[in-house]
Parts: structure tokens; sequence; C-alpha cells
């Protein structure tokens, strides 16, 4: 079926509901890449008001990639709850837009409300929302995880320390970590991208960062950001495994792409469980994600890559992960161009996944063939900060050495902080607070106590 | 390493990682916050700097090599990063241009995302290359130039050209500490179609990461092991001796990057 909408006389039609989600989507410059962005301002605000005229209950019968072809569509329609999506069940997507944004609708509302939502009804009310409409909504979501601490109460900002080396050289490894303690981040969790993704090499890096936390009596988890197969491989090998990590996408495709399937991931999830490593909770899944990615991989059914970003979340809410976050400059300006898109866009994932019951971070970033600099992830990460943003990252220097890109630093997650009144997990915290460290970094002093954290040290 | 740690400062001789830059308030010192800046500008010219295509042909000259230059679809550097597609294909009138190679290995010396690495560095890791493949028993064809190229643009010039192998020496995505690194995608019996999983890439090279000697040795022997089993890609893995795993690793960041 088709839908349409007449602006300043013009009559324009959308023939599915593919290219009525594309044509509403905010340019970017993926869309008009992949053939599928409105041809106009005028079509593209015609189709936020054809959307804006659907009923919520549309996309409960219309998919955007068919349910015969997809597993990720199936996990979407099969498990959706009915009950849930009561609230909402007689709105349409405009009307969805203005109960969300009502005083009424708060914290309560919005947690039992998320397994009645599909990523799709999510996407299509984002694109109908600006940006103030993305944060005052995104920061009424409460969403709390915990493995060893307590991630997303209100009031908190997380950092992931990312002490990334380019040849996984322990004590580069070890430096980043000391550097970035010092600075408050790590509560969400110390994590590590490998330069190489090999079994032997996981293992290493798994016993050096089990080893820094467990001397240091550290309440957090550690993660080495490798593919789940190689991840299981090593717990197989009694590797200290807390968090299992994947990459993932909102279409079979695109996981068969990253080398994944659900039953992989539910097997990987399985594993994990198995190992009872979760001192006060059991979330043990670290998701990535990125718009983009399906494209990238030819993998997007001609979907937006916006609503195919949230079909992703559908993906990661099945394995209750700790942490979501979406890499979001990443991938390059064939996707998002420049701090324009890079903000949108990180706003807009980071609600979509909050509404749909995630712990959402956003890794604030970009490489340097985009069009951003520092100005733009300051605007980014202040906003995300005024949106309740569970985590972002932690880089020193905000350079990653390895994977050779700009994310936010240490620095950057002290000024989240202090600004918006924000505070690490609590059980982090009060860590932080016993060992003295930020009256140490204020002096240039490196605690005694940290040094017991460097390989070799007794 | 512990017992000479006394200051935050110390870490600085651990990693190249830009730890230990102090703090004020919550901010980075100044002279931190400028040096960063000017990295990343340097990284930003980098990616805008162009490949001086004269001066490469005269150097192709002087290791004794033919060479003519062509260029993608791609009307200009902010297309170049819009599209990659067009980056891929290879304008009409360059193909008609490009002599007949038939057999032969063909270099392609193609700006990806950075030419500043592949103006210095490129024509030294095809001139490294030359006493082995001679000794070898292959046949060398003239060097292809490539401007606003991307790797598969390599294809359409082996297939045009009836190459028996390309080497597309392209510059990668620049880093804050880094804006010279090369990257050299071999592919076998090239053609249009090709993809990711045809071809074997070296990545990194650059006289501090992965030196053009190395890479030039490294090139060799993928070249005598592709011809072997008449194949590159994913069934033709790197087991060259006397070789750190990590100087040619097959990141796929990196390869998704320049391709």
């Amino acid at each position: 079926m088709g839908f349409a909408h007449s602006i300043n006389g013009t009559r324009h039609v959308f023939p599915d509901l593919r290219r009525l989600m594309a044509c509403a989507t905010p340019f970017r410059s993926g869309d008009a890449l992949a053939g599928v962005a409105a041809g106009s301002a005028s079509e593209r605000v015609a189709a936020q008001h054809a959307l804006a005229d659907l009923p919520l209950r549309h996309f409960l019968n219309d998919a955007v990639v068919p349910y015969e072809d997809d597993d990720v569509t199936r996990l979407i329609i099969d498990g959706h709850d009915a009950r849930a999506f009561a609230p909402v069940a007689a709105l349409t997507v405009g009307g969805f837009r203005d109960w969300l944004l009502a005083e009424t609708t708060d914290a309560f509302v919005l947690a039992a409300l998320a397994p009645g939502l599909t990523p799709e009804m999510v996407a299509a009310v984002s694109k109908i929302m600006r940006l103030q409409d993305l944060i005052s909504v995104a920061a009424k979501v409460s969403v709390i995880t915990r493995f060893r601490n307590t991630i997303g109460l209100p009031g908190t900002l997380s950092i992931r320390l990312q002490p990334n080396d380019p040849v996984d050289a322990p004590r580069g490894v070890a430096a980043q970590i000391l550097d970035g303690l010092l600075l408050g981040a790590g509560d969400a969790v110390i994590g590590v991208n490998p330069a190489t993704d090999n079994v032997d090499n996981l293992c290493r890096l798994l016993e050096l960062l089990d080893g820094v936390r467990d001397r240091l009596d550290i309440p957090t988890q550690t993660c080495v950001l490798s593919h789940v197969t190689t991840t299981m491989l090593a717990m197989e090998r009694g590797a200290p495994v807390d968090l299992v990590f994947q990459s993932i996408g909102g279409t079979e495709a695109t996981n068969r792409s990253f080398g994944v399937s659900l039953g992989l991931l539910a097997e990987a999830h399985e594993a994990g469980l198995a190992l009872g490593r979760g001192t006060i909770g059991q979330n043990l899944m670290y998701f990535e994600t990125g718009q983009g990615s399906a494209l990238s991989a030819n993998a997007h059914h001609g979907v937006d890559q916006q609503t195919i970003e949230v079909r992703s979340y559908a993906v990661a809410r099945k394995f209750s992960p700790l942490l979501v976050n979406t890499v979001v400059g990443f991938i390059g300006p064939e996707y998002l161009f420049d701090g324009k898109q890079i903000i949108r866009a990180g706003l807009e994932d980071h609600f979509c996944g909050k509404l749909l019951g995630l712990p959402m971070g956003v890794d604030v970033c970009y490489t340097n063939h985009a069009e951003a600099d520092q100005d733009d992830m300051d605007a980014l990460l202040t906003l995300l900060g005024t949106a309740g943003v569970t985590y972002v990252m932690g880089v020193a220097g905000a350079d990653d050495v390895m994977l050779a890109y700009q994310s936010t630093s240490f620095h950057d997650g002290l000024y989240a902080r202090a600004l918006l009144g924000k505070r690490p997990a609590p059980e982090f915290e009060a860590w932080l607070d016993r060992q003295g460290l930020a009256a140490a970094s204020g002096a240039g002093r490196m605690p005694a106590s940290l040094l017991r954290a460097l390989p070799g040290a007794a | 390493m512990a017992g000479d740690l006394r200051l935050w400062r110390d870490l600085r001789g651990l990693t190249q990682a830009r730890v230990a830059l102090g703090r004020v308030g919550t901010g980075v010192p100044t002279a931190a916050h400028l040096a960063f800046q000017a990295d990343h500008a340097a990284a930003r010219d980098a990616v805008w700097s162009a490949l001086d295509v004269p001066a490469l042909l005269e150097k192709a000259g002087a290791i004794g090599l033919t060479a003519c230059r062509v260029a993608s679809e791609v009307p200009d550097r902010r297309a170049y990063l819009l599209r990659p597609d067009l980056g891929r294909r290879l304008r009409p009138e360059g193909r008609a241009t490009l002599p007949e190679a038939a057999g032969c290995v063909v270099f392609v010396v193609a700006d990806g995302l950075c030419a500043r690495g592949v103006q210095t560095q490129a024509m030294a890791v095809i001139a490294a290359c030359l006493p082995s493949l001679a000794k070898a028993g292959f046949a060398v064809g003239p060097v292809v130039i490539a401007e606003q190229a991307r790797v598969a643009i390599g294809d359409e010039i082996g297939a045009a050209m009836r190459a028996a192998a390309t080497v597309v020496l392209i510059g990668e995505r620049p880093g804050l500490s880094v804006t010279d690194s090369l990257g050299a995608y071999l592919t076998w019996a090239p053609r249009p179609g090709r993809t990711d999983a045809d071809r074997n890439c070296i990545s990194n090279i650059r006289a501090a990461g992965l030196p053009p000697l190395a890479a030039a040795a490294k090139i060799f022997w993928l070249l005598a092991a592709a011809r072997r089993l008449n194949a590159t890609g994913v069934m033709l893995k790197d087991e060259q001796p006397d070789c750190s795993a990590l100087s040619a690793s097959q990141d796929p960041v990196l390869t998704q990057e320049t391709e």
C-alpha cells in the first residue's frame, strides 16, 4: 500500500513503508549513497507528515524487511508484547510523539512500555522529533544494569576506559589504564579493542585486565572486544571473561557479514552466564552498533540507515546486555558526513536505544576524513549528558592510537560529570574516593597503591 | 617498571598514547590542547592533499618503468569522500589510454585517503620489489598512477591491461600520529566484481611501521604464493617466515576505510 501527503500544492507519494521512512529521515550522506534519501526538502517534510498520520499498529503488519527473509524481523514481530503496547495502541506516530513529551509519561510508564514497542515505531517517531525532543524524552528513561557495579542509576554517568595499544603491548595498555583511573574513568568497563583477533592474544589481554582489576580490587568489569567466537574459545581455555562483546546489525544479512547469528549470540550468552563471574548482577553482554553498517555490508534491503540501526537494538535487548553503544562517528563521511549529521545520529541512537529499554552509551567520535572536530564532540557530549546517556568512552587524550580515530577523553568524562552534576557508578565512586585519585591527579602524583596494577608488580 | 614511577608524567615513557597530560580543573592544559589541534590539522590537511603526478612519473622513469595516469569518476575531493562507488570506477578516457600488459604484474599507485605517504614511499616499495620479481620470472607492466581512487579501481585497470595481478599501493586514512601510511592490496586475475575476500592486504607501510623494504619482501612472497595458488584472498594465508604477526595485520578497520 502507498502513502501520500500534499504540501504547498504538490502531492508527494510514497509507494511503501520503506520509502516513507527513508524519505522522512533528516538528511545524511549514507541515505544519499544508498539512493533512498528524499529528493527535496519538501518531499522530506511531506513524508514526515504522512508518517505522523500513520497508526502505530501499522508497524505490526507491515515489515520494512520481509518476515520470511530475515530473522531480525521475526525476532521483532514474534517478540512483540501486545499488553505492554496497549497504552499507545490507539495512537498515530504523531500522537505518540506528543504522548512521549507529556509530563505524565514518566520513567515508570516508559519502562513498562518498552517491550510493547518495535524498533520501527521508535525509529518513526524519532524522525519527526527535534534534538530537544530526543533529549527530553530520553532523559526521562531509566535503564539500570548490573555485573560488578550498578550502571545507569539516575544522576550517574559512567565511562568505558579504552586503553587500546597498536601492538597490544601490556605496559602500553596498563599505562593507559592507570591514566584513566587517575581521571575517574572505568566504571562502565575497562575494555580493550585488540590489534589482532586471535585466541592466544585474547587470553593474554584478558589475564592482564583481570589481573589489574583483581589486584586493585576495582568494582568494575573488563572486556577484550574480540569476535564472539574468539571469546568463546578463550572461555573454553578458562580465560577470565567478564563481558561477552559483539558488533551487531539490524538485518540477518548484516549479522552474517559480522560472522554471527542469533543462535550463536545465544550460545555465547549462555557460555558467559555459566561462568557466574558477576557479583551483583548477570548482565554480561556488550554490543556495539552504528548507522551505516548494513549498507556497508550491502545488507540494507533498501531501508534507511537509521531504521536499520534501531532494528539492531531488538537484537541487543534479547540478551539483556550490561552495555550497548553506538559508534556513531567511526564509520566515515560517506555515511555521516559532518558534525551536524554525527550529532543528530548520536542523539537519535541514544533516544531509540533507551526507549527500547537498553543501557545506551555513545562513542562520541570522528575520523580525520569526516568534516568534524573537537567542537562537534563537545557539543554532542554535552547534549548526550543532558539526555542522560548511560556511558561514553574514555580514551587517553581523545586519541585512539590503535584505531586511529578521536573519541572522548578521560578529561571529557570529568568535564561532563562536573558540568552536569553527574557521578560515577556508586561502587566505583566509593573506590575512587578510597584511593584518593582525584587529589593525586590534581597534584600530578602517581599513588603507590595504583602501581600494583602494573605487569610484574607484586 | 613499577619502581621507576613516582609522578603521573612518568607514564609517558610506557606508551605513545596521550597519557599524563595533566589537568586544569577538568580540562587539558593549554600546551597539550594546542598540540592535539596541530596534529588534527596535519591529519586534515593530509586527507585533502593531492598527488604530484609529474613527480611520480619522473620517479617511475628513474626506476626503469614507464608510467601512465588515470583518474576515477570522482569530480573532486568532497565527492571522493561521499561517493566511494565513483572512486572505484575509471573514467572512460583514461581506460582508452591504458597499454596492454598481458600476464604482467601491474603496480597501481593511488592517492586513497591520504596522498602524502604515497608520494614519498610508493616508488621505493615498487623499486624494492623489482629485483626479486625479475629473478622469479614475473614480468612487470607499466605503473598506473590513479587519482581520487579507491582500492577496487585496480580491478578495472588490471582487466583493461590484461594483467596477471595488480598491486594497489594506496594512502590509508590518516590518524593523529600517523599521516604517511600506505596499504598494499594484491589481487590475482583482477576484474570488476572482485571483493575484499579476493584480495590480500598489507597495511601500515611506513618507516616507523612496516618499512618499504620489508613491505616489498612481503609483496613478493604473496605474489609468488598467489602464482602457485592461482589466487589471492582468503585462500592465501600470509605464512611468510621470519615475520612478526603484527607487522602485516589484516585489520578489518583499515581495510574498510580504504576500500
